[in-house]
């Protein structure tokens, strides 16, 4: 596959197995601990399946008692870094409010017998909740308050990777298809970087995305956008007025 | 079972003193109903034997078995030469009859499954020659479901639960086991072909459609239909499950925009339609749940009369009134009105006029409006895993429902501020932010994220991963500007040539035949 590192034929091979599994035998239980699996090797390859990680959260409703706070946790944060797709909210319609309060609290109760003590008993219980609160400052475009948030909660954030890029990349398509020119300083507080580092990652999509630059009235940095048919109208006009080829092909016998 | 009443072979049952229900008394009009089915089955006469299923059923029902069960399969097998597949049938059309005027005790909703077991086999297994009405086949699938719903329901409500129905319930724990019903309907789909069917119709190496699922070459129709069926079964099951994403996957090899077999019943049309609208209102794909909402709605309007006969026609209705109000509900956060036919507004302003007006003010008055329509319309949502019978007995056959109440209205607050800028949208073509800002009385930080919120929510990602817009009245900022864009709906030249050719090559081509003649 052309591929440097050594151990990665065999990912991609449980990838394919697993994917197998879900289109083929979806409602078979035996499944669980794959998928499971599976859930841990997203996060360290950085890859996502949308599909399986509801067909686990689907098990997991059939029996409660199988389910896994932290693989949810993680599937959960993974549907994050999927938007602007609605993959959150697909996964909190699946899994069910007492079982969520009954497996937090058994955690809870398990740790602090340990003896681990109250800290980390109360992170367990938060996850969730604290997952929710990113997952709406997300969707109502409420960045600062979102990277403030994040920055509380790294402890939870930080066992995916990837995370701060994928938000990123959904704060940048909210903006591009709200705006034809941002002014800098909104564009920075989106994505939560600034100064020098900002100005290279500007520069960046310069180069790769197509943006350019321009100063307002106030002096301010102005960043454009590529025009798209969702921040400009004439475009989505000549989108609309497409005829799919297929339509086309029920008349080329009368035309021929 | 509710009252037992008495009755001998000429009264109708109308006696009130209980003598018990005879399981193993046959009228005479049972006789004959099932000698002549039976006969009818063999002799594959399909018309016959939806007359027979769809009306003798039912006024035989009406006369003697209006609420008590039909006579027990025992008692009839002797008049259909034993017949082991008539038999499964038979039990699968009286317990139907139970469910629907009785209230079935758990023994029976055990056996109910059991007899659904044994029939899928047979049909799974290949060796059915019978050639069945879609009205039949479509009313096992859908029965399949609704009991499988139904049971869920039963099993969730702990609180009254006697000793000896937990005991069974522990005992059967196979019965109406999520994994089953799912099971069954998967294997049906896949030992039908039936994607893989329909994927041939499109490139004309198959017949499926054109016959509506019915074989002309001395085959059999049930499990390719069965199979069909079993397409929307699945939408169904995990509409009741929460799980939206994955039921509109279930029905994808069917084309919603064309007539097809799903269109040949109008109790699966229906269906089809209501929890195709219901999943892509709550995936936010607003615009394709108004799309065919309203179609749906037209074509009752349109054919509601044909079918007062029919023991489907309060279903017909019930499920219309309530698609009206997930069409309000849809309308009042994506105000598509352009999409929404003239006859069906007008109904819909009717029923829902004052409400929309009210829900669209998002207060706490609309958020309680969107409460009542969404409860009086979503599906029976199920909790499908097994109560633990150790803990307190407790009623949590609400718990789905709540949930999936609470995600919806969730929703709809995050969406509060939009229609405010709606509003402002509709009146200006240009406006500053700050002007904005001060009208809607909030700072211009809130207000970017107010319209960033609103390009977000307006815009759903379909199953290729393109965004679509689902905007009705369009916008976008420059710098501090708000340019709004009229959305003229675009002149479809395209497809008014299309019609127009493919018209005027109809007309040439009857003309040509009259030369002939």
């Amino acid at each position: 596959m052309g591929r440097e590192m050594t151990n990665q034929k065999p990912q991609s091979e449980m990838s394919y197995t697993v994917e197998q599994l879900v289109s083929v035998n979806p409602y078979n239980p035996d499944i669980l601990p794959d998928l499971e699996n599976y859930v841990n090797e997203q996060v360290s390859s950085q890859t996502y399946s949308s599909n399986a990680n509801l067909c686990l959260l689907r098990l997991y409703q059939f029996e409660t008692e199988r389910m896994s706070t932290q693989i949810v946790a993680r599937i959960l944060i993974k549907a994050l870094m999927a938007m602007p797709a609605p993959d959150f909210s697909l996964c909190l319609f699946l899994i069910p409010e007492r079982v969520q309060i009954l497996k937090m609290r058994t955690e809870w109760v398990l740790v602090l017998w340990k003896g681990r003590g109250m800290t980390i008993g109360m992170q367990m219980e938060d996850q969730f909740k604290t997952l929710i609160v990113l997952s709406h400052y997300l969707e109502t475009a409420r960045f600062r308050q979102f990277w403030d948030e994040a920055a509380k909660s790294r402890h939870i954030l930080e066992v995916v990777p990837g995370f701060e890029q994928a938000i990123q990349a959904y704060a940048i398509h909210v903006l591009s298809i709200t705006y034809q020119k941002v002014p800098r300083s909104v564009l920075a507080e989106a994505i939560n970087i600034e100064g020098l580092v900002l100005d290279k990652f500007i520069e960046h999509h310069i180069t790769n995305s197509g943006w350019s630059i321009e100063k307002n009235q106030n002096k301010g940095q102005l960043i454009i956008f590529p025009h798209n048919e969702f921040n400009d109208p004439e475009l989505k006009k000549s989108a609309a007025d497409g005829i799919p080829l297929e339509n086309i092909t029920r008349i080329l016998p009368i035309l021929g | 079972m509710a009252g037992a009443v008495p009755y001998d072979s000429e009264q109708s049952a109308h006696g009130d003193s209980a003598s018990g229900y005879d399981p193993n008394y046959v009228p005479d009009s049972v006789k004959s109903f099932v000698v002549h089915m039976y006969r009818q089955i063999r002799e594959k006469n399909v018309y016959e034997i939806h007359q027979m299923y769809e009306t003798s059923f039912q006024s035989i029902s009406d006369r003697f078995f209006k609420d008590v069960p039909w006579p027990s399969v025992d008692a009839v097998a002797t008049y259909v030469d034993n017949d082991h597949v008539f038999c499964l049938l038979y039990r699968e059309m009286w317990f139907r009859h139970l469910y629907a005027r009785l209230s079935p005790t758990l023994k029976q909703r055990i056996d109910s499954w059991d007899n659904y077991c044994n029939l899928f086999q047979v049909v799974l297994h290949g060796v059915v020659n019978m050639q069945l009405p879609n009205q039949w086949l479509w009313d096992m699938v859908d029965e399949f479901v609704y009991q499988f719903q139904s049971f869920c329901q039963y099993r969730a409500k702990m609180k009254n639960k006697t000793e000896q129905e937990i005991a069974l319930l522990r005992q059967y724990d196979q019965a109406w086991n999520v994994y089953g019903v799912l099971n069954y309907l998967q294997a049906l789909v896949e030992k039908s072909s039936i994607i893989q069917i329909l994927e041939q119709e499109k490139e004309g190496l198959e017949q499926f459609t054109a016959t509506d699922g019915y074989d002309y070459s001395g085959g059999s129709n049930v499990l390719k239909v069965l199979g069909y069926f079993s397409m929307i079964g699945l939408l169904r099951v995990h509409c009741l499950l929460g799980d939206y994403h994955t039921g509109l996957k279930c029905i994808l090899p069917i084309d919603i925009t064309q007539q097809g077999v799903y269109t040949s019943v109008i109790g699966s049309h229906i269906t089809t339609i209501y929890h195709y609208g219901f999943a892509n209102l709550m995936l936010r794909k607003y615009t394709e749940a108004i799309r065919e909402f309203n179609k749906i709605l037209l074509y009752i309007f349109k054919t509601k009369q044909y079918h007062q006969k029919s023991p489907q026609y309060e279903q017909i209705l019930k499920k219309n009134e309530q698609m009206y109000a997930l069409l309000a509900v849809t309308l009042s956060l994506c105000p598509q009105l352009k999409l929404v036919e003239e006859t069906v507004n007008s109904q819909l302003r009717e029923k829902y006029g004052e409400k929309m007006l009210r829900m669209q003010r998002f207060d706490d008055e609309a958020f309680a409006l969107y409460d009542e329509l969404f409860s009086y319309a979503c599906p029976k949502f199920i909790t499908p895993s097994a109560p633990s019978y150790d803990e307190p007995l407790v009623n949590y056959n609400q718990d789905a429902y709540r949930l999936q109440l609470k995600l919806f209205l969730y929703e709809v607050k995050q969406q509060q501020l939009l229609s405010g800028i709606r509003t402002f949208l509709n009146v200006y073509s240009t406006i500053s932010l700050a002007k904005l800002a001060s009208y809607m009385e909030v700072d211009e930080h809130t207000l970017r994220t107010v319209l960033m919120t609103y390009k977000h929510k307006m815009h759903s990602v379909n199953s290729d991963g393109k965004i679509v817009s689902n905007m009705d009245t369009n916008f976008y900022i420059d710098d501090d500007m708000v340019h709004v864009v009229e959305s003229k709906a675009p002149k479809k030249y395209g497809d008014y040539f299309m019609r127009q050719i493919v018209k005027l090559e109809g007309i040439m081509t009857d003309i040509d035949r009259i030369k002939l003649e």
